[in-house]
């Protein structure tokens, strides 16, 4: 009971981690229907000008969280306006394909500025401590991470449903064309949703940084992979579903791990991402009609 | 046809280089004169001085360097004086096959080097067909000195380094003996050979010394999230858990090993060896683990200390354990020279296959049918961030 229990802990934490990347994945997806493949590198960035904050500027954490958001965000638009803006009209493999060129483009840029070798964030920027309930030990960073998480998911759920800028999105999102003539700035708007999703990215890459405290430049490419996974599983471009397919791979590997055998942990994963598209492609959450937003 | 033509410009590019040392020669002083060529005993040290892994050869070239200045400055072997020829394999086994080609042609009696076990196959065909002796410092491949087709043992090759799998061996007498563990997690990075050789070895080992394995799991390269793993270990109540890999993926799994409250040793062996293991995991946290090495320069044996000191004086610089393993194969080159009683490559190979108990600075040791040291590994344990030598175990 008390390894089910510790097992659960392991595994909402790990959630949280996939669902805040998931978050930024899956919003752009919703609104302007591109995989954006390079978002697991604009999170390595964020989490490389956080560490650089703490370590530089001598920031606290949540001082470098916001400094690495706003990095990231410009960072997001300018990647838009250069890699995605120029085949907005092409096909949508043609762009898809153009994001793992910019996936790319980010993880060696950083190995040839910074080196392959990883960094070890500071233990001082976070100080851990631990909490044991009944055998059970709890980590401060894990209610940080798990908090943040859904803290993230709330606003930003509030930014789309709520303001003027989310109903514009939620417009793009529905008919582009017609958005332009309702007086809706199609590219002021995808600007914004690529400066959201980037300064997502950019936490969360913080908030890796910090649960495990290494960063490298290629550290991007596996979590990425897993939260398009739990992307798809809660139904990619809904945004409470990028939440709860998160969780849901979370657990499901630590279950894995924990009960079965360790070397399948992957094997599970992807299979999922299988399944999902064979049964459901819309995911958990995914209507066939309707707003995807 | 390549190579074929490589082979033929490299013999002309060794020939041209002989040209102009016997011309070099004949340009030297009167003492120089004096010593003629019979009385230096020409030695090829064929090591990668750039390319990706020029930080191993150039230690390894330090380290033979400063053994062949000892051994000549106490008057030599069998009166006559080492001559090192010093060559770049620039990292490549093409390179290394085209620099022993050259150094043949220079009339060296053996060549030290080079590190890779890549690298060392790459020089192999060349040494094999001139039969001049090679002694690999450490290229730790099992096939570096037995065919893998025919498992016929390569006459010319040598190394002076244990191969990898044996320090899962090293681990297991450790744990079992010292530690006294009656039960052991095995949690291994499958996604590496040199892991899962070292694994392997252990659970051979550890059953055989009476211990049960509890568990045995798995991760791969670049997974930094080991709490699901660790929490079924936990689970299990191991006295001791073995952890190969390398320290990238090492020193977060301790780090969660331990706040998870898993106080059990923790072992591993020479991919441990980093300074980041500190900065990730912690001091803390790594208080209670122990790796196995070839070699840890702060070893307090007295042999060990002149060594460090030497080498200290000459570079101004910490000898690591490709620096001590170079200096060793010249020793051990020595040594066989010695045996032989002659500078005749032949003869020295033939010596360098019946060397036993030879006492090198990275342990005694004793050159088994397959060319393969039978020596001594040092565990060290790590006390709060720093690493001290535990012990020396024999096999």
């Amino acid at each position: 009971m008390i390894e089910f229990a510790q097992q659960l802990v392991n595994g909402l934490s790990l959630g949280a981690i996939y669902a805040l990347i998931a978050l930024g994945y899956t919003m752009v997806y919703g609104i302007i229907k591109l995989i954006n493949f390079a978002h697991g590198d604009v999170m390595m960035v964020g989490a490389y000008v956080g560490f650089f904050s703490i370590t530089l500027l001598g920031t606290n954490i949540l001082a470098a969280m916001l400094v690495a958001m706003l990095f990231c965000a410009i960072l997001g638009v300018i990647i838009e306006k250069v890699a995605y803006r120029p085949l907005r009209n092409s096909t949508r493999i043609a762009a898809l394909i153009t994001a793992i060129g910019v996936s790319l483009f980010l993880e060696y840029i950083t190995i040839f500025i910074l080196g392959p070798a990883q960094k070890v964030f500071p233990s001082s920027a976070f100080p851990i401590t631990e909490y044991h309930i009944a055998g059970i030990s709890i980590l401060n960073k894990n209610i940080f991470v798990f908090i943040s998480a859904v803290v993230l998911m709330l606003i930003l759920q509030y930014i789309i449903k709520w303001t003027k800028t989310g109903k514009a999105m939620r417009a793009v999102s529905l008919d582009m064309e017609a958005a332009v003539l309702m007086g809706i700035s199609v590219d002021k708007t995808i600007s914004i949703t690529f400066a959201i999703g980037s300064a997502l990215a950019a936490a969360a890459g913080v908030m890796v940084g910090v649960y495990y405290n290494t960063i490298n430049p290629l550290m991007g490419i596996i979590p990425g992979l897993k939260a398009f996974v739990a992307a798809v599983l809660g139904g990619i471009g809904i945004i409470p579903g990028a939440m709860v397919g998160g969780f849901v791979m979370g657990l499901l590997e630590t279950m894995v791990s924990g009960y079965g055998n360790s070397m399948y942990r992957d094997a599970v994963a992807f299979g999922v991402l299988i399944l999902i598209l064979l049964i459901k492609p819309t995911g958990l959450f995914g209507k066939n009609t309707g707003e995807k937003v | 046809m390549k190579r074929k033509g490589n082979k033929y410009f490299v013999i002309l590019v060794a020939m041209l280089l002989m040209i102009s040392f016997v011309a070099g020669c004949g340009g030297g002083t009167a003492e120089e004169n004096q010593a003629t060529e019979a009385e230096k005993i020409a030695v090829g040290i064929n090591v990668e001085l750039s390319g990706g892994v020029a930080s191993y050869g150039s230690n390894a070239r330090d380290g033979a360097v400063l053994a062949i200045e000892e051994i000549n400055a106490a008057g030599g072997v069998l009166g006559m004086q080492l001559e090192p020829i010093i060559r770049d394999c620039k990292s490549t086994a093409d390179e290394a096959m085209s620099v022993s080609a050259a150094l043949a042609g220079e009339n060296i009696v053996a060549q030290i080097g080079p590190l890779t076990s890549g690298d060392v196959q790459g020089s192999t065909p060349v040494m094999m067909e001139n039969k001049i002796p090679l002694i690999a410092p450490a290229a730790t491949a099992a096939n570096v000195t037995v065919d893998d087709k025919t498992g016929e043992t390569k006459a010319y090759i040598f190394r002076v380094c244990f191969i990898d799998p044996f320090q899962g061996t090293l681990m297991a007498q450790y744990a079992a003996d010292e530690l006294g563990a009656k039960n052991a997690a095995i949690y291994a990075d499958t996604s590496s050979d040199y892991a899962k050789g070292l694994a392997e070895y252990f659970k051979k080992t550890f059953v055989e010394k009476g211990g049960t394995i509890v568990a045995e799991e798995g991760f791969v390269k670049d997974d930094r999230d080991f709490n699901a793993t660790l929490t079924k270990i936990r689970s299990k109540n191991p006295d001791f858990i073995y952890v190969p890999g390398y320290y990238q993926e090492v020193a977060p799994l301790i780090k969660q090993a331990r706040e998870l409250g898993i106080a059990a040793p923790i072992g591993g062996g020479d991919g441990w060896d980093s300074p980041d293991m500190v900065s990730v995991a912690g001091g803390d946290a790594l208080n209670n683990t122990f790796f196995t090495n070839h070699y840890s320069s702060q070893d307090t044996d007295p042999k060990i200390v002149a060594f460090v000191e030497a080498f200290k004086a000459k570079y101004d610089k910490e000898p690591d354990a490709f620096a001590a393993l170079g200096y060793d194969s010249v020793q051990l080159l020595v040594q066989g020279i010695k045996d032989a009683n002659a500078a005749d490559s032949v003869k020295i190979a033939e010596a360098l296959a019946k060397i036993t108990n030879f006492e090198g600075i990275t342990g005694k040791m004793s050159i088994d049918e397959q060319h393969n040291p039978v020596k001594a590994g040092v565990i060290i344990e790590f006390k709060d961030g720093v690493q001290v030598v535990r012990t020396r175990i024999q096999p």
